[in-house]
């Protein structure tokens, strides 16, 4: 029990090794089946480090190095609930990735579940440490994990520039990551999370400090896809297997903001939180108009992971204003919202790999009419275009709600329209595919986008039947979609684990002194459900309404459609900067950092 | 101590960067990403280095020596074996985007788009 915690890294990379030369066996269902039986032993790991995490932060010094006298001399795990809760998801999302996998490519090397395992590890590792450098360690296992799994048709071109675009610009970011602790490690001499925070707190923060600061934020929004840091996500999610999306879209675009919160409230808030609200504006800033954005990005998309790639970058978008309002209760919300979401998308993922292991296409209109024959992978897209939406009694729309509600007390009272055009045009975006695919509404060809794309074909295709180890991962999470919002205990322990999550005070003393102060009782907000299901259903109805408006687009009167003609040519534009290009996505990086750096400067005279 | 491997540190980042925008081959591309990170190696090799001091083996010198940070060094360490997992995995990638492609300038590269 107690070297739980190193357990969770060190099962899935000692399965990882043990399956390399497993591989040699060629023997494919034992590989399928260790590998599973390995994800599962972590998810069992990280349900129980979350449960013993609710109790009080567990810590743990590897090698028994212990801090001396406060000093921290090893290097720590420090584990609390939304940590832990990350990495249940992860290894959920993992073990029933590989379920999935398990029928779903004809030929395939061992070498997939190896670099499954890996990344698992990664993100495991990445949410567990309480050390800063560590961190960097995890955040690189798992990109590089990563880039490899999403270029794993070598055979084809587009996985290979998708797997290269997404490893330069997530390479630079670790890149970025490392110059700011590097400086951080000048300044106090020290790398544990508690360690920073205790020798940064009281100090003015200096040019140094916000240099560091604005650093690890790049870095960790590279990771979290926020404009202008965000060309890499879509090429990569575009052309990675499905089962690998529901990992990277549901939890690795999510840690990046998890590590922005981390650092901040263990290390950083000491010294700036004094200027929390400069910090706030530019922070909820970002994620305003990357959710809007990546929205509008979304709808423009045909093929089925690049809609959910936008998406899955517009609901990043309002996780980034939900940690950027820098109190508990937007923190909650935004973990509420994290789960949420991750199960919707991985739905709406892994029905995209049921019609591409049925039919080798996913884009809309090669696939339109053809599930007539599968209305039960539609009601699959359906409740996840709804999920998006945040349509109650799905759980997204409690997160959402939360969010919103806090914002409005901090002054953002624009906020929930911001919220409702995100997640409307998002869902609409899968419930106009879902009409076009299952329905066979809409124009069969739109000859306003008629440039031919090659599509993906990560699977043969023309399987005669759906294998059920791919029908009962997806319908379970359609299922535990609904959960959050249904269980009151949910939002309870999310907030309380929020509160926890940023009393960095705490933190320090269960790490460098191994004392947990008894929990500050919990004072409960007034929430108003009734407001937050107002929104919710509000965006439902809008986005199925631009749901129909889009597929009937043809009908529609000739003045409106003209009306919108110079909106197409704008539209257009932006489809434009998403070029493609590797260089355009560094120089927009460097841009992008510049402006991060600006802004800061100026939001922490 | 000097600034100078400082700013030598960020004109490597810099210049690193410029090449990546600018590239017109992968394998130049991937070569400029390794430059960039070698900043990071600077860096931190900066950050530890103390005037007149020795490296921190202490085998044969004594124990209250002045030696240079070598928690630094361990760090460029890993980092280098990141580094080298990196370049090799992106490397490979180009090697095969050539196979597949037949080419290997960026501007050839244009199957994502929009």
């Amino acid at each position: 029990m107690t070297e739980l915690p190193a357990l969770a890294v060190a099962v899935p990379l000692a399965g990882a090794a043990a399956l390399v030369g497993g591989t040699l066996l060629k023997r494919r269902r034992l590989i399928d089946a260790v590998a599973v039986a390995v994800a599962a032993g972590v998810t069992v790991i990280c349900a129980l480090l979350l449960v013993e995490s609710t109790r009080g932060p567990i810590v743990y010094w590897f090698g028994g190095w212990e801090p001396d006298n406060g000093l921290a001399l090893g290097i720590s795990f420090a584990i609390d609930p939304i940590g832990a809760g990350l990495a249940l998801l992860a290894a959920g999302l993992a073990t029933a990735a590989l379920v999935f996998s398990w029928r779903y490519f004809d030929a395939i090397g061992g070498l997939y579940h190896v670099l499954l395992l890996v990344f698992l590890a990664g993100m495991v590792g990445f949410t567990l440490t309480g050390d800063l450098f560590n961190m960097f360690v995890f955040f690189e296992l798992m990109g590089v994990s990563a880039f490899a799994l999403t270029g794993y048709k070598v055979e084809e071109s587009e996985p290979l520039q998708g797997a290269l675009n997404f490893g330069v610009t997530n390479v630079i970011g670790a890149f970025l990551i490392l110059t700011g602790l590097a400086l951080l490690y000048g300044r106090t001499g020290v790398l544990n999370l508690a360690q920073l925070g205790a020798a940064l707190q009281g100090t003015e923060a200096d040019g140094l400090v916000v240099v560091a600061f604005v650093l690890l934020v790049a870095g960790f929004f590279i990771k979290s896809a926020m404009v202008p840091f965000h060309f890499w996500l879509a090429d990569a999610y575009a052309v990675a297997p499905a089962p690998v999306c529901v990992l990277l879209s549901a939890v690795m675009s999510e840690l990046g903001i998890y590590a922005i919160a981390r650092v901040y409230w263990s290390v950083f808030e000491g010294a700036l939180g004094g200027q929390a609200p400069g910090i706030r504006v530019v922070i909820v800033g970002i994620g305003v108009v990357t959710a809007l954005i990546a929205a509008v990005m979304c709808f423009l998309q045909r093929r089925l992971k690049r809609i959910l790639a936008f998406a899955t970058m517009s609901h990043a978008g309002l996780f980034v204003v939900g940690v950027g309002l820098l109190t508990p209760a937007g923190l909650g919300g935004t973990a509420v919202y994290v789960v949420a979401d991750a199960l919707v998308k991985a739905t709406l993922f892994l029905a995209i790999g049921i019609l591409l292991h049925r039919y080798g296409s996913g884009d809309e209109y090669h696939l339109h009419g053809r599930g007539r024959e599968l209305p039960w992978a539609g009601l699959l897209f359906v409740i996840g275009g709804l999920g998006l939406a945040g349509l109650p009694p799905l759980g997204t729309s409690l997160g959402k709600s939360l969010i919103q509600q806090e914002a409005a007390l901090l002054g953002y009272s624009w906020m929930p329209a911001v919220f409702m055009v995100a997640s409307a045009v998002t869902g609409a975006a899968v419930l106009r595919a879902a009409g076009r695919i299952f329905l066979g509404r809409g124009t069969r060809d739109d000859s306003v986008r008629t440039e031919d794309e090659d599509e993906e074909t990560e699977t043969s295709g023309g399987e005669g039947r759906t294998p059920l180890v791919m029908v009962v991962p997806a319908a379970l999470f359609a299922l535990l979609s609904f959960a959050p919002g249904l269980i009151p205990a949910f939002e309870h322990s999310t907030t309380e684990a929020a509160h926890r999550f940023q009393d960095r005070q705490a933190y320090q003393s269960a790490v460098l002194q191994g004392v947990s102060p008894p929990l500050p009782a919990l004072v409960e907000q007034s929430s108003s459900p009734l407001k937050g299901l107002v929104s919710g259903v509000v965006s439902g109805v809008l986005a199925i309404g631009l749901a129909l408006a889009a597929l009937s687009w043809g009908r529609l009167p000739l003045a409106l459609r003209r009306a919108a003609s110079p909106l197409a040519r704008v539209l257009s534009g932006l489809r434009n900067l998403h070029s493609g290009h590797i260089g355009d996505y560094v120089a927009w990086l460097t841009a992008g950092l510049a402006a991060l750096g600006g802004m800061f400067a100026l939001a922490l005279r | 101590m000097t600034v100078l491997p400082y700013v030598v540190a960020a004109w490597l980042f810099l210049i690193g960067l410029y090449g990546i925008v600018t590239s017109r081959n992968l394998i130049h591309l991937v070569t400029c990403l390794a430059v960039t990170q070698s900043s990071t190696y600077l860096l931190l090799l900066a950050i530890g280095y103390q005037e007149d001091a020795t490296a921190p083996i202490f085998g044969d010198i004594p124990m209250d020596a002045e030696v240079v940070d070598p928690v630094v060094q361990a760090m460029t360490l890993t980092d280098g074996v990141v580094s080298v997992t990196v370049s090799a995995l992106l490397l490979a990638l180009a090697v095969q985007t050539h196979k597949r492609a037949g080419t290997l300038d960026p501007n050839a590269l244009r199957a994502l788009r929009g």
